[in-house]
C-alpha cells in the first residue's frame, strides 16, 4: 500500500500494472488462454492513448479489466492512485465510462434516446430538476456538436451512426468522466463520417482534459488521434511510445510487419506479388 | 471478340416492396477493359453492392432490373434464358463473390467435398468415380495454391480455417472455371491488416498468372483500393460522380464528393502524422425512395450553385478522357 501512496503521480490517471487474464476452458482437460500478460501502462490526465493490435490480440480484454467487466488473474488497476477495487461501483462508472463498437446496442429501440441520458443523471451527484436537465442536456449537446432539436425525442433507428456514438460520449460528459474506453467507437460507421468522433475526442481532450484510451485495429486512426500507442499482440504490449516514435521508427518486429501491412492512401506497397 | 469485358449501358435497379421504391441504382454507365482491375468506392447505401448485384445477373428478390443494358463478354444478360447465363455466363465468363460469402460454406461438410457438389451441379454429374475425384482434387489444389493455401486445407471443415482462408478458398472455388470476370464485394471488410494484405497479394496474383482478366472490387475502404485498382468509380446515391484511373482520383479528385471523401480518411502515413485535420461531411446519404432534384449531392455540396437543385449535372471529362466527373463545377455553367 505505501508503495501505491508512493507512486501516485498527479497526472497520471490510470495506471496498469503486471495485468494478467487467464481464460481457462474445459472441466478435466483444462486449457489456458492469455487475454493479456504482464500488460504495463499509464494514461496521464488530458491524454489519448491509443491501443492497437490485431484481432484476438487482446485489446478488449483490456478494456473489460479497465471497466471491471472481468477481473483480473492478476496485477492491479489504480485510478487516481487508489485500487479500482476500493471505488464502490456507482462512483467508479462516475469517473469511468465506455464507448463500444456497435452504438445500436447500447440503446433499447423502444425507448427514445432521452431514456439513456436521463438516466444518466442517476450517477450524478447533484439531483437536477426537470429544467436544469434539460440545461444541463442542451449545453452538453452544443459542445460536442449535435444539435439538440435533432436529436432529443428521436428513436434510436431514425438517427446515424455517428450521431448515435456521439450521443455516448456527450453522455459520458454529462455524468462528469474523466476517463472514456472507447472500444472501437468507429469501426462501424461510415468513413465520411468517422472523422467528426475523432475530431471530437480531440476537442474533448484539450479543452476538458479528458482521457482516453482509444482501441482500434486501424492505424491510420490511431496515428491521428493519439498522443502515445501501446502495440498488442497475443495478450503481450510488444511496444510502447510515442505515436511518432513507434511509427516511423518501429523496433519490434512484429510492429514492423503490422506497419508494413497497413495500406495507405497516399504511398503504394512496393512489392505487392 | 467484345472490346470491354463488361459494358452497363444506363442501368437501373431498383428496390420494390412494402416500403416504397428505392431509386438505388439509377442510370450507371460504364465500361470495363480487359485485363483492368476497376473499384467501387463509396458511403454506405451508395449503391454499391447492387451495382454487382445486378451485373451478376441474378438480383435478390426485392431488387429489379429496370432497364438499361449490362453486356458481359459481348453477351446481353437480361436477354438471354436464364438456363443459359447460367451455363453460358456464369463461372465461363463471370464470377460474383458477394459480401460475408466466407459463410456460404457449409459447416458439416469437407471443403473437398464441398467443392465435389459444386463441380456436380455445374457439370451436370454426380462426382463419384475416384479418378474424377484426384482430377478435381489437383485442380482445385492449383488453384488453391496462387491463392498461398496449401492442399491440407482441402482436408479440413471451415470451421477450422481463420476468416482470410475461408474468404480465399471461397475465391478458390468461384475461379474454378477461369471466370475472364470476377465481381468481388468487400472482402477484406472483416480481415485484420496482416490477412488483408495476403488477401490483396492473392488477387493480383490471380490475374496475373491468368486465371481472371478483370476484376470489379468493391470496397468502402479508399486505401485498399489504391494499393489494387487501376480504375476507380465513386458512388454516389446510385450514380456515379467519378470515374476514372484510380491515382487520379486520389491525388486530384475532381469531384466535391470524392475529395470530401479523401479528406475524411485517416490514413497511415510512414513519414510522420500529417497535419492536417480531418473533416466530416456534413448530412448523411439521402433517402432513395425521394432521391434529391438536380445533381443528388447537392444537399450536401460546399460549393451548392443554383444549377445543381434543379438539373443533373453531365459527366465531364477531364485529363484527356482519362477521368471523368459529374459535376457542375466543372462544366462552363459552373464557370
Amino acid at each position: 500500500m505505501e508503495d501505491e501512496q508512493n507512486t501516485v503521480n498527479k497526472d497520471v490517471i490510470l495506471r496498469c500494472k503486471d495485468l494478467t487474464k487467464k481464460y481457462t476452458s474445459g472441466l478435466v482437460r483444462t486449457k489456458t488462454v492469455l487475454g493479456a500478460k504482464n500488460a504495463t501502462f499509464d494514461i496521464n490526465r488530458g491524454e489519448i492513448v491509443a491501443l492497437a493490435g490485431e484481432s484476438g490480440s487482446g485489446k478488449s480484454t483490456i478494456a473489460k479489466m479497465i471497466l471491471r467487466l472481468i477481473e483480473p488473474s492478476s496485477g492491479t488497476i489504480t485510478l487516481n492512485g487508489k485500487n479500482i477495487n476500493s471505488y464502490s461501483i456507482r462512483e467508479y462508472y462516475r469517473q469511468v465510462q465506455a464507448v463500444f463498437q456497435d452504438p445500436y446496442s447500447a440503446f433499447n429501440p423502444f425507448y427514445k434516446v432521452d431514456h439513456v441520458i436521463n438516466r444518466a443523471f442517476g450517477l450524478r451527484k447533484d439531483n437536477p430538476d426537470a429544467d436544469e436537465r434539460r440545461e444541463i442536456i442542451e449545453s452538453t449537446f452544443m459542445s460536442i456538436g449535435l444539435n439538440p432539436k435533432e436529436v432529443l425525442g428521436r428513436y434510436p433507428h431514425e438517427l446515424s451512426g455517428g450521431q448515435m456514438q456521439r450521443l455516448l460520449i456527450g453522455r459520458a460528459l454529462l455524468i462528469g468522466s474523466q476517463l472514456l474506453i472507447a472500444d472501437e467507437p468507429t469501426s462501424m460507421i461510415d468513413a465520411s463520417t468517422r472523422a467528426g468522433v475523432l475530431n471530437l475526442l480531440l476537442n474533448l481532450k484539450d479543452e476538458k482534459d479528458l482521457s482516453v484510451l482509444f482501441i482500434t485495429h486501424d492505424i491510420g486512426q490511431a496515428q491521428y488521434i493519439s498522443e502515445r500507442v501501446l502495440i498488442m499482440k497475443e495478450g503481450e504490449i510488444v511496444e510502447q511510445g510515442s505515436v511518432h516514435d513507434v511509427f516511423t521508427k518501429p523496433e519490434h518486429p512484429y510492429t514492423k510487419e503490422l506497419l508494413a501491412a497497413v495500406p495507405s492512401l497516399y504511398e503504394k506497397w512496393d512489392e505487392v506479388v | 471478340m467484345a472490346e470491354h469485358i463488361l459494358e452497363v449501358e444506363d442501368l437501373k435497379g431498383y428496390y420494390r416492396g412494402v416500403f416504397g421504391v428505392v431509386h438505388a441504382v439509377d442510370g450507371v454507365s460504364f465500361n470495363l477493359g480487359r485485363n483492368v482491375i476497376m473499384g467501387i468506392a463509396g458511403e454506405s447505401g451508395g449503391g454499391k453492392s447492387t451495382l454487382a448485384q445486378l451485373v451478376s445477373g441474378s438480383p435478390p428478390p426485392l431488387l429489379h432490373h429496370e432497364s438499361g443494358k449490362i453486356l458481359v463478354d459481348g453477351i446481353d444478360i437480361y436477354n438471354i434464358k436464364p438456363e443459359q447465363l447460367r451455363t453460358e455466363v456464369k463461372c465461363k465468363r463471370m464470377s460474383y463473390v458477394p459480401q460475408a460469402s466466407m459463410e456460404s460454406l457449409n459447416p458439416v461438410k469437407r471443403i473437398k467435398d464441398f467443392i465435389f457438389d459444386v463441380v456436380g451441379q455445374r457439370t451436370g454429374k454426380r462426382v463419384s468415380s475416384k479418378e474424377r475425384k484426384e482430377e478435381i482434387v489437383e485442380m482445385a489444389t492449383n488453384h488453391l495454391k496462387t491463392l498461398g493455401l496449401d492442399r491440407p486445407v482441402l482436408d479440413r471443415y471451415p470451421h477450422e480455417l481463420s476468416g482470410g482462408m475461408k474468404q480465399r478458398v471461397v475465391i478458390a472455388i468461384s475461379t474454378l472455371w477461369n471466370p475472364k470476370l470476377l465481381i468481388i464485394d468487400e472482402p477484406t471488410s472483416a480481415l485484420d491488416v496482416t490477412s488483408q494484405k495476403r488477401m490483396i497479394r492473392a488477387l493480383l496474383n490471380l490475374k496475373q498468372i491468368g486465371i481472371i482478366e478483370s476484376m470489379l472490387y468493391i470496397s468502402h475502404d479508399l486505401t485498399s483500393l489504391r494499393q489494387l485498382c487501376d480504375k476507380c468509380m465513386v458512388m454516389y446515391a446510385g450514380k456515379i460522380a467519378e470515374i476514372g484511373d484510380m491515382d487520379g482520383i486520389i491525388d486530384d479528385p475532381q469531384h466535391p464528393y470524392s475529395r470530401l471523401l479523401t479528406a475524411a480518411i485517416a490514413s497511415y502515413d510512414s513519414k510522420g502524422k500529417r497535419i492536417d485535420e480531418l473533416k466530416s461531411i456534413p448530412g448523411s446519404p439521402p433517402d432513395l425512395r425521394t432521391p434529391p432534384t438536380g445533381c443528388r449531392f447537392h444537399p450536401r455540396c460546399p460549393y451548392v450553385m443554383d444549377i445543381c437543385k434543379t438539373k443533373e449535372p453531365p459527366m465531364v471529362m477531364v485529363e484527356d478522357g482519362k477521368r471523368g466527373a459529374s459535376c457542375w463545377l466543372l462544366t462552363s455553367e459552373g464557370g
